[in-house]
């Protein structure tokens, strides 16, 4: 074995693992003529929808009085997604539980599903969640005209502040929910981006100093890496959390704009 | 392994050198994102809406109903119990009081035979001390004029040996009462 150069050995690519590339194929989708082809991205947006139905469909086949462990967990995040959405945004809203509990479960199955080796991250795409967030953005804002009319705009009226102040008031509330779609996307996309990056540069590392040291030198990334991953973990619960109850908000927003 | 992570690199040199190093922001990929996303978005929703959140609904409200149902069991043999056992206790008083009537009423009855027994028994025992003092009396009586009798022979006796020429029959005899009567 030819001794490799540092620059070979510690050639990382963090950002390798995001290119959307065909399975199978060569190159990645081109414009609306790749929508045809099929992706890493399409295998894991199917697998996410196959874990959601294997864990809500399947598990609550059942339908036991006394749950099993499947039906349990399944029975438990509806409970949990069904009380969030009653609690932030009131009893009216819970005929907006099922696209709530859609939004939830893709994004919280899509980012655990990401922390599988040899995966890809779905959700760590501004395209997606960018989507995801203009989704909500504007399901939000036109449900809210629809339900209040031009009342709706008392959201950027705050009535309980000083006259002089209230316009100026307007501009900021207006600048900010302009901002949420953003906010929102660019929070789910680069954390998990910035995680799975990590995680990969330590994986280069771990493989760099492996070579160097014939093995031991491996022990630091690889425990660094393990570390990485139980944060990443709670990363992935907490970003889903985070961007349900903040959509959550928002539609508190439209049903309830007079604060 | 190794030739596809090459190919790989090289490809991804390609695509970050167009999106200016981030692979997130390669334009060209995302009709093809976003269509399969909206693709997925709309299966989990058809998914979960139609088939497993009513189903979760209904299988946890069922649940709901079933722990209800039973609490409220509960709650009726609670009320039951509770009603058996005034029941009991009212037996048990109704038992202790009806015991003290009768033995009241079996006391009555017994004083009103020991008051009759009483009566008759005095009775009886009046009869006959009454019958014993008319006898004592007739006793004394007799005594005394057998008394009276011997005083008389005794007295005479006495006379006829002392005085024979005075003896009078009549004046010992009035002696004789006027001594044993005093």
């Amino acid at each position: 074995m030819a001794t490799p150069t540092e620059g070979e050995l510690f050639a990382i690519h963090p950002m390798d693992q995001f290119i959307v590339s065909s399975l199978g194929g060569e190159g990645g989708p081109v414009g609306m003529a790749g929508i045809g082809m099929f992706t890493n991205q399409v295998l894991w947006l199917a697998l996410t929808v196959v874990a959601i139905a294997a864990l809500f469909v399947l598990g609550s086949r059942g339908r036991a009085m006394v749950p099993t462990r499947i039906q349990s967990v399944g029975e438990m995040i509806y409970g949990f997604v069904y009380k969030m959405v009653e609690d932030v945004a009131g009893r009216e809203a819970i005929r907006f539980f099922p696209y709530i509990m859609t939004l939830f479960t893709f994004i919280l199955f899509a980012n655990l599903l990401a922390l599988l080796p040899y995966s890809f991250s779905v959700t760590s795409h501004v395209a997606v969640t960018g989507v995801l967030a203009m989704l909500v953005f504007l399901g939000v804002t036109i449900l809210g005209f629809v339900l209040n009319g031009p009342k709706f705009l008392k959201l950027f009226w705050a009535e309980d502040a000083p006259l002089a102040l209230r316009p100026i008031l307007a501009v900021i509330e207006l600048i900010s929910y302009f901002v949420r779609p953003v906010s929102h996307s660019i929070r789910l996309g680069a954390n998990l981006m910035a995680g799975h990056a990590v995680l990969k540069v330590f994986a280069g590392f771990a493989g760099g100093l492996a070579v160097l040291t014939y093995g031991p030198g491996a022990a630091v990334p690889i425990l660094a890496i393990s570390t990485m991953y139980g944060l990443e973990l709670l990363v992935a619960v907490v970003q889903a959390y985070v961007f349900t109850i903040l959509t959550c908000v928002y539609l508190n927003d439209a049903l309830h704009p007079g604060h | 392994m190794a030739t596809s992570t090459t190919e790989g690199a090289a490809h991804g040199a390609e695509v970050a050198h167009e999106a200016g190093g981030i692979p997130q922001l390669a334009i060209e990929t995302f009709p093809s994102q976003i269509f399969w996303l909206f693709v997925a978005l709309v299966a989990i929703y058809f998914l979960l809406s139609r088939v497993a959140l009513p189903r979760i609904g209904a299988t946890i409200e069922e649940r709901q109903d079933a722990i209800s149902n039973d609490i409220e069991r509960a709650a009726d043999y609670r009320r039951q119990a509770e009603a058996a056992e005034a029941a009991y206790d009212q037996a048990l008083a109704d038992a202790r009081a009806e015991a003290g009537r009768i033995a009241d009423k079996t006391r009555a009855e017994i004083q009103v035979e020991i008051d009759a027994a009483m009566t008759k028994a005095d009775e009886q025992i009046n009869a006959q001390s009454a019958e014993s003092e008319a006898r004592i009396a007739t006793i004394r009586d007799e005594a005394a004029v057998a008394v009276q009798a011997v005083a008389r022979d005794t007295a005479q006796a006495l006379v006829a040996a002392l005085a024979p020429d005075v003896a009078d029959a009549s004046a010992i005899d009035a002696a004789v009462a006027a001594r044993t009567n005093s």
